[in-house]
């Protein structure tokens, strides 16, 4: 068990310094910086200044490691446009988008599970295609649009919802149901793999054996071995949908992690960028390892 | 109705295709023509509806049957070519780790975790932020980041096909080892390829619409289906119709596309994973 | 009055077309504290028979019975829910599985528990002493210690104990035992067998011992039922089927059998030609008759049961 932690915690590690190097790659494809940050109107002595201000100047290797240094205490350096502090802007906005991304997640939990659990106990039935036919259509729906559909029918014509903002818990309904709709289709149909595979085993015969209830069954005997894999993707699609939570974000004017990565995208605010690209990559690097250690809590072959 | 899903699916696709091909010949106008006194009209199914304008037209007076029909190229064209690009990287990654084992896998494996770290559509819209929107960048990005589930699948598979007896004979015969994979190997996995490049050409289109609909895909004024939902968007309160016509468009390749490669997955038997 | 009576079984899966026969008019009776032996090949349904029995079959499987009574009652006709109670509880089971039929999630002490708690209700821990006393009784050592544990850390024959300390947690009447000890080692299934033989004497249980090995009827079985093709072709108390087998089938079963002191070293054992038959809906008569020597016409009508208490099914007297 330790020698298989130190092992994921070695690969996060070399990971995250790959994505690291990529972020940093990222920001230095526009070419000249400085022009970027001084914007149009500037002279080339202004733009002189910024580069020995920014250390633009000095060699690409230098600027790494001098970036690298930072950012590893989480000094992600200063926001050309916000004037503020990259890493108090992700601060200011990560619970915004944490509490979408959770909702999302929630949503997509409380759909799929049953969904996958009822197609199976009913595979090949009526249900079941029914079932499948909605993952499909989830898989197939651009997250935008449905968005934008909802907002004109639950914002617009029934007036049940806000249509953007951030004010209350009604704010995350819609957002976080359009972002459940990216994680609905995989974690339906492998709930309903793993609940199919699992009443399909020796040990479910032996349990029907038993005389045991059917709800003993499904919900303590099978679904138990089918939430192993359920678990584990589940973490996954919430760092996918972190990092999605921009394209929402975007169309409800959630002023989240993902709204100011798309801001400083469009005003070239590439501290910003580059820090954000990070932290959604560690955040979920720390996920997959959050899911390997929960498989080992269920799952007491992984214990050792 | 898995085979219904591969008939379905597939004639959808078709009748797609053939509509991005012969766009020129079947689009009733110039889907970049305004006409700045005819904006905004109504489809055939509404009140006031003009009898050109089959579809009505959008906020700038375009036809709005011709944009949709030669989005359908940007669309398509977009989807195929991300899927050349991911499939060599993803394809060349997966068979390497999975004939080689070994090191080489190590590596592989490496890759598709950090491949995986990094949020697509953020790193997409960044690069696209930075050197400007056009369409061959929107491939280049999506290609570079979407290998992974082909490099998943070719590995997988790889693996298995490495272990089968013919492919022993093969190497016991003296083939080379290019030979072997690219003649034993390569056909053996094909099915199962053909299944991801359908899902993978469905989740690049989504992505293209999407970078496109939040203004950092391809350029303006080309006829995206995602930058028609972004210009439309200013008027959907009103004219609700300007996003639901290129958006459900864009849901029904979505869909027929997932239909296909699900039909073909159920054909072939699923790729062990 | 016997515990268990079967008459003329019937299971069939798929439909239409497809279907299949897997047991067509299966007929035997188990009374009090006896072990019964059903032998056969694989594919001939004796597996199925039993699963027949307990209401296990799978999705897809039809069954019918002119006669199905445990006890006294029609079990042909319970609920699911109603069957469920007799599970685990006045009938047990357990199978050919041990590495697979203990579910992987859950230590060995729930999973016996529950099955005590589930019938005849009580504490959890009072099901925990009961599962301990029982691991003991059918030979592990340290039980305490095992009732915490879970599957995979136990061996195979392990395994197949702590099933069969499961299954007794609730005293059944009835132990159905499908082929317990194929998976195992060679040494091991001797000792599970033994265990199986001292349990059933000692508790003076009903033994349904599904097997494909007569060398373990021999050993165990008071009487033995032999099935092929769906059929129990011959049921007999297993000193007279050893001494003198009526079936052609049993016959040319005990000429492959190695039988110290009356097959010499070297000499070539008995080999039976031929395939099973396939058992579509059409198919009628004795199912052997393809691989008999003996086979004549009448044999492609159905053959009745004859010579009680020595009962075969053959048209040729014995």
């Amino acid at each position: 068990m330790a020698s298989f932690l130190l092992r994921r915690l070695i690969l996060a590690a070399c990971v995250a310094l790959t994505v690291l190097t990529l972020a940093f790659t990222l920001t230095r494809l526009s070419g000249d910086l400085a022009i970027s940050i001084a914007g149009p109107s500037a002279t080339d002595a202004d733009i002189a200044i910024i580069r020995t201000a920014y250390g633009l100047d000095r060699p690409l290797p230098e600027q790494f490691l001098a970036w690298v240094g930072r950012a590893a205490v989480g000094d992600f350096g200063e926001s050309f446009f916000f004037k503020a502090r990259v890493s108090s802007l992700i601060a200011e906005r990560m619970p915004i988008t944490l509490s979408l991304g959770l909702t999302g997640l929630g949503i997509a939990l409380l759909v799929s599970i049953p969904l996958g659990i009822l197609a199976a106990v009913r595979e090949g039935s009526w249900v079941d295609r029914l079932v499948q036919l909605f993952a499909m259509i989830g898989q197939a729906m651009p997250s935008f649009w449905l968005g934008l559909i909802m907002m004109i029918f639950f914002g617009l014509q029934l007036g049940w919802l806000p249509v953007s903002g951030t004010g209350s818990w009604e704010h995350y309904v819609m957002p976080g149901t359009v972002l459940a709709f990216s994680a609905i289709p995989a974690l339906t149909r492998l709930t309903r793999s793993g609940m199919i595979q699992a009443l399909a085993s020796d040990y479910i015969r032996t349990a029907r054996a038993k005389g045991l209830s059917r709800f003993s069954i499904l919900f303590k005997h099978a679904l138990r071995n089918a939430a192993l894999p359920v678990v584990s993707i589940a973490s996954v699609q919430l760092g996918f949908m972190l990092g999605g939570s921009i394209v929402i974000e975007t169309v409800f004017a959630l002023h989240g992690v993902g709204f100011l990565a798309w801001e400083s995208i469009t005003k070239n605010d590439f501290p910003v960028v580059q820090a954000v690209v990070l932290v959604l990559a560690v955040i979920y690097v720390v996920l997959t390892l959050l899911a390997d250690l929960f498989n080992a809590v269920l799952d007491p072959r992984l214990r050792g | 109705m898995r085979r219904s899903g591969i008939w379905i699916g597939g004639a959808i696709l078709t009748l797609v295709v053939l509509a991005g091909v012969f766009a020129p010949w079947i689009a009733p106008h110039d889907p970049y023509a305004q006409d700045l006194t005819r904006r905004l009209a109504v489809p055939f199914w509404m009140e006031g509806a003009l009898p050109e304008h089959l579809l009505g037209t959008d906020q700038l007076g375009r036809d709005y049957l011709s944009r949709l029909i030669f989005g359908a190229r940007v669309s398509l064209i977009i989807g195929a070519m991300v899927v050349v690009v991911s499939g060599a990287i993803g394809i060349t990654l997966g068979v390497l780790g999975g004939f080689f084992g070994g090191r080489v896998d190590d590596v592989v494996l490496f890759l598709i975790t950090c491949r995986l770290s990094i949020p697509v559509v953020l790193v997409a819209l960044a690069v696209v932020g930075l050197l400007g929107s056009s369409t061959t960048l929107v491939v280049a990005v999506l290609g570079l980041l979407l290998w992974d589930r082909f490099a998943v699948v070719a590995r997988a598979t790889t693996m298995q096909v490495r272990n089968l007896d013919y492919v022993a004979a093969a190497w016991a015969a003296g083939s080379s080892t290019p030979r072997i994979l690219i003649s034993e190997v390569l056909p053996n996995i094909m099915t199962h390829l053909a299944v991801v490049g359908t899902l993978e050409m469905a989740l690049a289109i989504l992505l293209e619409a999407a970078l496109s609909f939040l203004g950092l895909g391809v350029p303006p004024p080309l006829p995206s289906w995602g930058l028609m939902i972004a210009e439309g968007r200013d008027f959907m309160f009103f004219s609700a119709w300007v996003i639901w016509i290129p958006g459900i468009a864009l849901f029904t390749l979505v869909l027929a596309i997932n239909l296909l490669g699900d039909g073909l997955r159920d054909l072939f038997g699923a790729a062990p994973s | 009055m016997s515990l268990l009576e079967i008459e003329g079984l019937e299971v069939t899966f798929g439909q239409g077309e497809g279907r299949v026969a897997a047991v067509r008019g299966a007929s035997f009776s188990l009374a009090r504290g006896e072990t019964h032996c059903i032998v056969g090949e694989s594919g001939c349904g004796k597996s199925v028979t039993s699963l027949a029995i307990m209401g296990l079959l799978a999705r897809g499987a039809t069954r019918q019975a002119k006669r199905m009574e445990f006890d006294g009652r029609d079990i042909s006709r319970l609920t699911e829910r109603e069957m469920s109670r007799l599970r685990g509880h006045r009938i047990a089971m357990i199978f050919q599985e041990p590495m697979t039929s203990l579910n992987p999630a859950y230590t060995i002490g729930s999973q016996m528990a529950e099955v005590r708690t589930r019938h005849l209700g009580g504490t959890k821990q009072a099901a925990l002493d009961r599962a301990a006393e029982l691991l003991g009784r059918v030979g592990i050592t340290a039980p305490g210690m095992r009732l915490g544990q879970f599957p995979h850390q136990l061996s195979g024959g392990l395994r197949q104990r702590v099933m069969i300390a499961m299954a007794l947690m609730n005293d059944p009447e009835l132990l159905i035992a499908d082929e317990p000890t194929t998976a195992l080692d060679v040494t091991i299934q001797a000792q599970i067998l033994r265990l199986l033989a001292q349990l059933q004497a000692e508790l003076g249980l009903g033994l349904l011992l599904i097997t494909h090995d007569l060398g373990v009827v021999a050993r165990v079985a008071h009487r033995v039922s032999v099935m092929y093709a769906g059929e129990v072709v011959e049921n007999a108390a297993t000193a007279d089927l050893f001494a003198a087998p009526r079936h052609p089938y049993t016959r040319g079963l005990l000429e492959c059998l190695p039988i110290p002191g009356k097959v010499a070293p070297g000499a070539p054992l008995g080999s039976i030609p031929g395939m099973v038959p396939k058992l579509t809906p059409g198919f009628t008569g004795c199912g052997f008759r393809s691989r008999c020597s003996l086979a004549r016409a009448e044999c492609a009508a159905p053959v009745a049961l004859r010579g009680a208490p020595h009962l075969y099914r053959c048209v040729v007297d014995a």
